[in-house]
């Protein structure tokens, strides 16, 4: 009889995992909370940093899913039990057991209200990072409330990451390059429009990511060195908001008609009582800890418990993808030594 | 001995308690004519106006009542109340008795103070005397009754957690020789009387039980002369030790208590009701256990009585000094009524941080023009979520209204008073007051406590000045707002400056009330704590500032509680950086999501909350 | 000595070998949050008394962090310890406390 590998989470994580641990013959449950697979990246609408469609990357994944894979959709995972070296799993009131167990829950997205000076949910045209990606998905470019183009969009790096004030001082990786890749976006669906990027640094760590950076420079986004503190609403449902211009070392003010604000990635709250669970950790930053950064970044401390993508900090989808490879191989290392 | 005889009976051991005696009252008046010699005219004429007043007679009372019976320390802990009570109205009782037995069984002789305390030494059979079983029954009583209450000393010093008291203070030597005098006094007394009853087969029912009982297996005729001298002994040394240690207190209060009823009050810097004010406290440890810096971060020599030690004995440290969050929660509990705040502000007043000019620099500045001015603040500027409440309900009531400081404003002066930089508050104070002036209005409503604080004690604006918890209620109550009360349930902090600074408890009660189902938390209203974002201290961090309004959020019954509602920018912002699972939202955006045509519909940031999460997740 | 050329114009570059840093070592002695800072400017744009003056809290520590004692400790004194900026420094730099110290070295010079 093959074995059974229980995956939590179906975003690009979960599905790599799962077409490996097919391939290798396990049998596989794939749980996933939302109605569809994909996860986050199932939201956005081009990636970084070739600007691709994400639908490209989600349905080639899910087309390589073979049947051997049960796809349980609408089900959250609310506990897992270990039982006489194996576990049960439990979604929708039902349990079924595994061999083991894979986690790739992801994050969330840092809810930006909690950044209360920072006016979103109070001003109008004060939206998220992923609201931006959805405006582009279904209008192909950015709109104001009333319908307009923006015609000055200011662009807000680390919101919800590199701040203590909302316990969340771990820098999210993505956001600096999914920021300019929307500046040049915005630059290209409304080419009038002016774009600004305010930063404390720019971390461009990847592949093509610098190529970005340039190319946001050569179509005339503009940088602006310093944090955002406090904004307020004027007329007509614009935005003034406040930073200092620390290249100058002058406080700067400035009136835009949309502020997309770079929400950061946290850990999924949820994802911390499957944690207690399975009796490991969470890491400084609350997401799950692995067993060694180094040399075992799939594995965690419990037996039979592996990790992959975002769960275990900020990523990008590449990111996902070899953890999803590294753990698909520790599984069936761990379920062949047996 | 003859009571009838003229002449005054006498023996040497009471020599070391008159002595003692005769030193504790010569110093005692000295020292108080000498402070109220010290007084400004001013006061000196205060206090003559009001010693032939009302205000006499109430000041008796309240002696009564807080020198003897401890009222105040009786309301925050019975048993810690029974302990002063026991000690200090069952003395004066026993004082009180005495004399009157003295008097009754000498025929209403003037005697020397010697007498009634040791009377059972001078005439040790009164049991067969008319009402003499009354007499000493009665004392005996009394004597159990002190002794009950210094058993529960030694248990305090001991054990203080049943007594309230998570801390006591530290105590110096000389203390400590005062307090192990005091302590024997009245076991001393006990054996002293017991052992002449027992000699004599006299006394009430315990001492002539004890004393009999020691008969039967101890030679007590020798212990007579001895017990006499060592009780003369243990009172006459506690009193010469009074004025130099903490002891001092017992007189002190009494004075305080006549001058504070005058009309006396601290000064802008320490004068010489301070040094009364010094000599009043009875360490009795209130002060400790109400310091939030002691118990939620373990801070625990800089409260408030440590610093009327330190001023009255040596120097206090700037780190003394300086580590205080000014929350004023010891000052509301001190059952002397010490003037905590203001000595310890008086004392952050010596360290200069800042000169004459130092905002030459703001000019030509203009706030808007406005007929009810609403003033955010600084810190206002951060929770735009108050604001835009506040104003959207002012819409709806039809309040003509301006944001005054909408492009900003100076700083209203509060937080460098706080930091002890009235010189430099007075200059920000000084062009506020035109400011405010020049935009014309006729009232001004703040939704920050610490502004709304300095507003009303230090700007003299001939305006009504309202936080905007009290002017909301006021549109509530002429029908300009209507409410629909909710099942919401909600629990109210009391921000310091808002609270205990102002007075202001009710109106934010009375308002909530319309908009749900308000539970009090275990500390609120005088007692409530602070959130720990507190502009008073400087020198924590902000992870210690985050311990302290965990803390205080999970003493709000958070659990039990939908939204924990604040009154003050600075309260939010604190608690909201401490906790992601606890709803924390304004006053305002209670109430607007209350206003009965929004009622059900998603108003707050708070509500929104769960929508943003469900879409994005 | 070698000058890598920076003779001319001694007042417009840092010169570290004979930077005066005590400032700066005492500051983050008594309070180590000091050297937290990342250089954001939240407290600067967020300054109530940045708005009407060129006062940044940023640029004083950087001055310290410098040996420009003399020039932060002079401007330190705009500052109406209103404490805007604590709340909105992402490190946690304990704005309030340091400008107190920064004023405390002014009393002692
Ligand atoms: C604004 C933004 C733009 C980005 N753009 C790019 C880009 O252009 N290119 C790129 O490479 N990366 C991008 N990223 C990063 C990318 O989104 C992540 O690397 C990727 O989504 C991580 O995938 P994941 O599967 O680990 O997690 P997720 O995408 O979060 O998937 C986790 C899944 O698990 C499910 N789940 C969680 N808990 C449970 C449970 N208990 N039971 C059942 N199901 C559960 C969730 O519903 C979710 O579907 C971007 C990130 C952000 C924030
Ligand atoms: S990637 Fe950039 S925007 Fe995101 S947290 Fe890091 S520095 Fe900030
Ligand atoms: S200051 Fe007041 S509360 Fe504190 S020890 Fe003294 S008397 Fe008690
Ligand atoms: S005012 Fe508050 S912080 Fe200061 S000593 Fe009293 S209780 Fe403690
Ligand atoms: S405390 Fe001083 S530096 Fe900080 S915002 Fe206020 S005025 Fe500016
Ligand atoms: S807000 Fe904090 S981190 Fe940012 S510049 Fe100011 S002190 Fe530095």
């Amino acid at each position: 009889m093959s074995k059974t590998v229980a995956i939590i989470g179906g975003g690009i994580a979960g599905l790599e995992t799962s077409i490996q641990l097919e391939k290798l013959g396990y049998d596989v449950t794939l749980y996933e909370k939302d109605k569809a697979l994909g996860g986050h990246a199932g939201k956005w609408d081009r990636l970084f940093p070739n600007r691709r469609h994400a639908t490209e990357v989600i349905d080639s994944l899910t087309s390589r899913i073979k049947d051997k894979v049960q796809i349980n959709l609408a089900a959250t995972v609310n506990q897992i039990k270990r039982e006489n070296g194996s576990f049960l799993v439990e979604a929708n009131g039902k349990s079924q057991k595994a061999d083991a167990i894979v986690l790739t829950t992801g994050f969330e997205l840092f809810p930006a209200n909690k950044k209360e000076e920072y006016g979103y949910g109070i001003f109008e045209n004060v939206i998220t990072s992923a609201e931006l990606e959805s405006m582009f998905s279904s209008n192909g470019k950015p709109l104001m409330t009333n319908g307009n183009n923006p015609a000055k969009v200011a662009f807000i790096h680390c919101v919800g990451s590199r701040d203590e004030k909302v316990n969340r001082p771990y820098c999210s990786k993505v956001c600096c390059v999914t920021a300019v890749k929307q500046a040049i976006e915005v630059k290209e669906a409304i080419p009038t429009s002016d774009v600004y990027c305010f930063y404390m640094d720019l971390r461009m760590f990847g592949p093509g990511y610098e190529d970005l950076y340039k190319e946001a420079q050569v179509k005339g986004v503009n940088f602006i060195r310093g944090r955002l503190s406090e904004t307020s609403e004027m007329e007509g449902g614009r935005v003034l908001i406040k930073a200092e211009d620390t290249l100058s070392s002058k406080p700067l003010k400035m009136t835009v008609d949309m502020v997309v604000l770079m929400v950061g990635m946290s850990p999924l709250p949820s994802t911390e009582k499957l944690l207690k669970d399975l009796e490991i950790t969470p890491n400084n930053d609350g997401f799950v800890q692995v067993k060694d950064y180094h040399l075992e970044p799939t594995h965690t401390e419990a037996d039979g418990v592996f990790v992959a993508g975002a769960c275990t900090g900020p990523n990008n989808i590449t990111d996902s993808v070899n953890a999803a490879h590294t753990a698909a191989l520790e599984v069936h290392k761990y379920l062949t030594s047996e | 001995m003859n009571l009838h005889a003229v002449q005054i009976p006498f023996h040497p051991f009471v020599l070391p308690f008159t002595i003692g005696l005769i030193f504790l009252v010569f110093y005692i008046v000295g020292k108080w004519i000498y402070w109220v010699s010290q007084f400004s005219w001013e006061d000196k004429k205060k206090i003559i106006r009001g010693f032939f007043s009302l205000k006499t007679p109430q000041a008796i009372w309240e002696v009564f009542m807080e020198s003897l019976l401890h009222r105040k320390v009786f309301r925050r802990n019975a048993l810690l109340g029974y302990m002063h009570m026991s000690l200090a109205f069952g003395w004066f009782l026993l004082i009180v008795f005495g004399n009157l037995e003295t008097r009754f069984f000498t025929h209403g002789r003037i005697n020397p103070p010697y007498i009634p305390i040791f009377f059972e030494f001078f005439e040790h059979d009164l049991t067969s005397l008319d009402y003499g079983r009354f007499f000493t029954f009665t004392m005996d009583l009394l004597l159990l009754f002190v002794l009950s209450g210094v058993g529960l000393a030694y248990f305090k010093r001991f054990r203080s957690k049943p007594l309230g008291m998570k801390n006591t203070t530290k105590h110096s030597t000389i203390d400590r020789l005062a307090l192990t005098a005091l302590w024997l006094i009245f076991p001393l007394r006990l054996l002293a009387e017991s052992v002449t009853a027992g000699l004599y087969d006299a006394g009430g029912f315990i001492t002539n039980s004890i004393g009999t009982f020691m008969m039967t297996f101890l030679p007590i005729q020798h212990f007579y002369y001895p017990s006499w001298w060592a009780y003369s002994i243990a009172l006459g040394a506690f009193f010469v030790f009074i004025p130099f240690t903490r002891y001092m207190h017992i007189p002190t209060e009494i004075l305080l208590i006549f001058l504070r009823k005058y009309g006396i009050v601290e000064k802008a810097i320490h004068s010489t009701y301070t040094q009364v004010e010094l000599s009043s406290c009875s360490r009795c440890g209130i002060c400790i256990d109400a310091c939030q810096l002691g118990s939620d971060l373990g801070i625990v020599s800089t409260q408030s009585t440590y610093l009327i030690k330190s001023i009255r004995y040596d120097q206090p440290t700037e780190k003394l000094i300086d580590s205080c969050m000014a929350c004023t929660r010891c000052d509301q509990l001190c059952p002397v009524g010490i003037d905590i705040a203001s000595i310890r502000a008086n004392e952050r007043k010596m360290i200069q941080l800042f000169q004459e000019n130092s905002y030459k620099y703001i000019n030509g500045y203009e706030y808007k023009k406005a007929k009810v001015a609403y003033f955010a603040g600084c810190m206002g500027h951060l929770t735009p979520s108050v604001y835009k409440a506040t104003l959207a309900l002012f819409k709806k009531a039809g309040v003509d209204y301006n944001f005054i400081d909408r492009d900003g404003s100076i700083c209203c002066g509060r937080p460098l008073q706080l930091a002890g930089q009235e010189d430099a508050a007075k200059q920000l104070i000084e062009k506020n007051i035109k400011l405010i002036e020049n935009c014309g209005a006729t009232v001004l409503v703040t939704s920050c406590p610490i502004c709304a604080k300095v507003f009303t004690d230090s700007y003299k604006l001939k305006i009504p000045i309202y936080h905007h918890s009290q002017y909301l209620l006021m549109l509530a109550k002429e029908k300009k707002l209507k409410f629909e009360k909710s099942d919401l349930q909600i629990t109210y902090h009391d921000p310091c400056e808002l609270g205990r600074g102002l007075g202001v408890y009710d109106e934010p009660r009375e308002l909530l009330g319309m908009a749900g189902k308000l539970i009090e938390s275990a500390n609120s209203r005088e007692n409530s704590l602070c959130c720990g974002g507190s502009l008073g201290i400087t020198n924590i961090s902000h992870e210690q500032r985050n311990t302290i309004a965990s803390i205080t959020l999970s003493e709000l019954a958070a659990d039990k509680a939908d939204v924990v509602a604040t009154a003050c920018p600075l309260c939010k912002k604190t608690f909201k950086s401490a906790s992601e699972n606890v709803r924390i939202a304004d006053i305002s955006e209670i109430m607007l999501d209350a206003v009965q045509e929004n009622a059900n519909k998603i108003q707050s940031e708070f509500v929104q909350e769960k929508e943003i999460e469900t879409i994005h997740n | 000595m070698v000058n890598f050329g920076y003779t001319t114009l001694p007042t417009h570059i840092h010169d570290m070998d004979k930077a005066d840093l005590g400032l700066a070592d005492s500051i983050s002695f008594e309070d180590s949050s000091f050297n937290l800072c990342i250089a954001c400017g939240s407290c600067t744009s967020t300054c109530t008394a940045g708005a009407f003056t060129n006062f940044s809290f940023r640029q004083m520590c950087h001055q310290i962090k410098r040996g420009e004692n003399s020039q932060a400790i002079a401007e330190s004194e705009k500052c109406m310890l209103c404490g805007k900026c604590t709340l909105a420094c992402p490190r946690n730099v304990n704005t309030r406390n340091i400008i107190r110290l920064v004023r405390k070295a002014n009393q002692t010079i």
